[in-house]
């Protein structure tokens, strides 16, 4: 039964990522039909490719760092404090997910921030790292510190623990597996990191995935397999290893406990203050940027790049409103997508955890470092071997429409898990237990135990797994795509040509791009997705 | 949203409507066997042309066309050489001189001599063979910020050796060559122009305090400070037609045109004796599912409609000699001087000991 439930996911990743993947080794190391390992041995002769993989841990280590020390704090702000625009800002937080490359690195390059981290600078990129994930640490985290209650602090300061002993031997424990889980999707965000690097590192600074980029645009495929399996053997060890982790801290816990947020008053104004100016220095600014350059030209304040939107002109091949239809529909049809995997793969794992001794630690951790492997495994050669893959009869999906939502579905799988993992993990086994004595089906305990109390983190994942769909993370893997305008092509598009008009555009597209996503991201949380009052 | 659906059903109604404007093309249309197939052309995501001009061809010919965007021009060209024999597409559009022997070497494409191969303009050499049929140039220029030179009272560069003039210190945005066409184009040129002496040049420019960046967005939107530039220096690569563009994509374009006040000069110009050409090219692919439709479409390719429609829709030149040129482009266009080219075979044995070269001199 268990087994049953990941074959799903697992066929999913084999199909869509292993198989494209052991296509290009294979091409790669059998050029002529004949086993040729002496790419292994170039790699291993070459002390500037050590190096980019040694910038490539270490870089991925210190953005890891910085994304938790500055999203802790917002983190908790969220989680225990009352404020206006709370639920706002509780979406928007998602907005730099979405955001282009090319945008992104635009507003860090030309913004303020251009002046604390100039291009080509190792804190340009540590610090793109940390705006693009800042979502993903607040967000997980911040469900999992409002479902903590005040009730566990309560009971120790009353069993006579100073403040620092609570934070340290209660909260503390308690938030582990949340923030290993959001800490390790980070981290291989960050490890195969490919737009920010080429953009903010001014050529110097070199991702593992930029190196293979380079390298296949030189047809050197040897070079490229052979550092496409070093990072998918690096990725699987890591989140290995922070899976045994996550699941030997894991507490279950009741997580509809009442709410304790209140009004922010008293002593927690430093602490508030304090998160709200990080964040709004690593969200707001970027992204206020953004909104400003898209109403600014060179006479002044403009509407002129808004008033044309539903207009196809010049380099665009359908006027944004309809490419933003594009992109909601392949959007919702990724999320869709993600969901069922990532529920069945979630329920598979957990099944198997409980299952008995054999199964405890050993198999769910290689299930799980299986699943993740969508955001450690480098994108441009699996899309290399998807192209490869899928050429042969009986069906020749390349180039298809079908391959787009799926590939951008792959990359939001391993959000879904890392939302819903810890989430399930902490329902008591005890409710379910109950419910079986009493004599509900598998199926009711689902629906009346694991649903309901699953559907913040249900609703947490469907806003991540649309906006990266939104984002187009996906499609980067998708390399020759069937001619579907997007928001992100359109973006894109207009600023590959030269002129006023095409810059603001663009800026005006991405504010665009951005609204949408607080728009969608809020209803979800509407759902059932936001923080309780 | 009652708004956005209307405006998807306008649309709709136009795509599908096409009006035909009279466009004549010299596709054969007896040759009924093509009429309600599918043809697919793989491109570089810069492709561009007006969607009735498109629809035309497939009212003509009965021809459904499926356009694949395969990134830029060297990522789809490399897709094409891995899927060589078992392509995902009938003809390929956008691939240059970079590539071409490597193509030829793979047997990426199948011999076809266009109906109008005799109208392509005398300084752009059919590949021998007739693999592929040139469609459009370009040059790869390095623009100036006529405001900044201007304001300064300083003369703008006038050739290739002055942007290692100590004068123009710390002023030129470049592209790595590794990453971006452009940038490889001007590497090209002063392999072009300084022989074996390049590696010189390059360690002189990267003493005058040269910028590098990965692609042509960055460089342009990002660096440069000229036109829709924002950034701070007043020399970049970029190409011939980025002033025409720059005059064309205005903000008061529309407005001036009406008035008759459109500016005497575009805010950018051309560095004289710094451009590159390129030439790009369309084959059909070997294995083509639909290669009858493939050659028409080269064909259509080479017709006034289209070669009338390029100049404003992807910024180059075309290639079919007689087209008259949209006045936008006569009046802004720099004059480009000397423009360096290089034979495809010289390319093609050395560009990646070329930039690896680059890439020891300028990112050390």
């Amino acid at each position: 039964m268990a087994l049953g439930l990941v074959a799903l996911p697992v066929a999913f990743v084999g199909l869509l990522l292993l198989w494209p993947l052991a296509v290009v080794v294979d091409r790669a190391l059998r050029p002529e039909g004949m086993l040729d390992l002496t790419p292994f041995a170039d790699v291993a002769a070459d002390p500037s490719l050590w190096g980019v993989i040694w910038f490539t841990t270490w870089q991925a280590l210190l953005s890891t760092l910085l994304t938790l020390v500055l999203a802790l704090p917002a983190a908790w702000l969220f989680a225990r404090n009352r404020f206006v625009g709370r639920n706002v800002l509780w979406a928007a937080l998602v907005v730099p997910f979405v955001l282009p490359t090319v945008v992104v690195a635009a507003a860090f390059t030309s913004g303020p921030s251009a002046a604390v981290a100039p291009r080509g600078t190792l804190w340009a990129v540590l610090l793109a790292h940390a705006f693009l994930n800042y979502a993903v640490v607040v967000r997980i985290v911040g469900v999992a510190w409002a479902d903590l209650g005040d009730r566990f602090a309560s009971a120790a300061a009353v069993l006579g623990a100073g403040r620092w002993q609570v934070a340290r031997r209660v909260t503390a424990p308690l938030l582990a597996p949340s923030i290993v889980a959001s800490a390790s999707v980070v981290y291989l965000f960050s490890f195969t990191s490919f737009g920010v690097v080429l953009l903010l590192g001014g050529s110097r600074l070199r991702t593992i995935e930029v190196e293979i980029y380079e390298r296949v645009r030189q047809l050197d495929l040897g070079t490229a397999a052979v550092l496409a399996i070093s990072q998918v053997v690096l990725v699987v060890g890591l989140v290995w290893v922070a899976g045994r982790w996550a699941q030997r801290w894991s507490v279950a816990l009741r997580p509809s406990d009442p709410s304790p947020s209140r009004r922010v008053s008293g002593a927690r104004r430093g602490a508030t203050v304090l998160a709200v100016v990080s964040m709004l220095l690593v969200i707001g600014l970027p992204l206020l940027t953004l909104v400003v350059r898209s109403i600014w030209g060179p006479d002044g304040w403009t509407w002129s790049y808004w008033s044309a939107l539903d207009e196809r002109r010049g380099v665009l091949q359908a006027a944004p409103l309809v490419a933003l239809m594009n992109s909601l529909a392949v959007g919702a049809l990724a999320a869709v997508i993600a969901m069922v995997v990532g529920g069945l793969a979630v329920a598979g794992i957990v099944t198997l955890e409980r299952s008995g001794p054999a199964w405890r630690v050993a198999r769910p951790a290689a299930f799980d470092a299986l699943l993740m492997l969508p955001l450690g495994a480098s994108a441009v050669t699996v899309g290399l071997g998807l192209l490869l893959a899928f050429g042969r009869p009986p069906i020749d999906l390349r180039s298809t429409v079908v391959l787009v939502p799926m590939a951008q579905a792959l990359v939001a799988l391993p959000f879904v898990i890392r939302v819903l993992l810890p989430a399930t993990r902490a329902v008591q086994l005890s409710m379910r237990e109950s419910a079986a004595v009493l004599g509900a089906s598998p199926w009711s305990v689902a629906r009346h135990i694991d649903l309901p109390l699953l559907a913040r983190p249900i609703a947490i994942a469907g806003g991540f797994a649309f906006a990266v769909a939104l984002g187009e993370f996906g499609a980067t893997l998708v390399v020759a795509r069937p001619n579907l305008p997007t928001l992100p092509l359109t973006v894109a598009r207009l600023l590959g040509q030269p002129g006023e008009i095409n810059r603001g555009q663009a800026m005006a597209v991405a504010t665009l791009l951005m609204i949408v996503t607080v728009g969608v991201v809020l209803t979800v949380d509407q759902l059932r997705g936001g923080l309780r009052d | 949203m009652k708004r956005i659906l209307a405006l998807i059903l306008v649309a709709g109604a136009f795509i599908i409507s096409g009006c035909g404007s009279g466009v004549e093309t010299s596709t054969d249309t007896s040759n009924g066997q093509v009429a309600g197939t599918t043809l697919r052309v793989l491109t570089h995501d810069s492709f561009d042309l007006t969607p009735e001009v498109l629809a035309a061809f497939e009212e003509q010919t009965g021809i459904t066309v499926e356009l694949i965007a395969g990134g830029d021009a060297v990522a789809m060209v490399n897709q094409a050489i891995l899927t060589s024999g078992n392509p995902v597409a009938d003809v390929l559009f956008g691939i240059d001189d970079n590539q071409l022997s490597t193509a030829r070497e793979e047997g990426l494409f199948e011999p076809y001599v266009a109906v109008d191969r005799d109208r392509i303009r005398a300084d752009v050499a059919v590949p021998a063979g007739d693999i592929v049929t040139p469609v459009d140039l370009g040059d790869v220029c390095v623009n100036f910020d006529r405001t900044w030179f201007a304001e300064r009272g300083v003369a703008p560069p006038s050739g290739l050796e002055d942007l290692a003039d100590p004068a123009y210190a710390g002023l030129l945005v470049v592209q790595n060559p590794a990453t971006s066409s452009p940038g490889l184009a001007f590497l090209l040129a002063t392999v072009a122009a300084f022989g074996d002496g390049y590696g010189d040049f390059w360690q002189q420019l990267t003493d005058n305090g040269v910028v590098v960046s990965d692609g042509w967005e960055e460089a342009y939107y990002g660096e440069f400070s000229g036109g829709s530039g924002e950034g701070q220096r007043p020399l970049v690569v970029s190409y011939a037609t980025s002033p025409p563009a720059e005059v064309f994509y205005s903000e008061s374009y529309a407005a001036d045109l009406a008035a008759g006040t459109l500016p005497a000069e575009a805010p950018t110009g051309v560095v004289p004796g710094t451009c590159f050409r390129q030439v790009e090219y369309a084959g059909v692919l070997a294995g083509a599912s639909n290669p009858a439709g493939a050659q028409l479409f080269i064909n259509f390719l080479l017709s006034d409609s289209v070669q009338s429609d390029i100049p404003l829709t992807m910024f180059v030149n075309p290639v079919r000699s007689g087209v008259a040129l949209p006045e936008v482009f006569e009046r802004y266009a720099g004059s480009p001087g000397e423009v360096w080219s290089l034979p495809a075979q010289q390319i093609n044995a050395a560009r990646t000991n070329w930039v690896e070269e680059w890439r020891r001199i300028v990112l050390g």
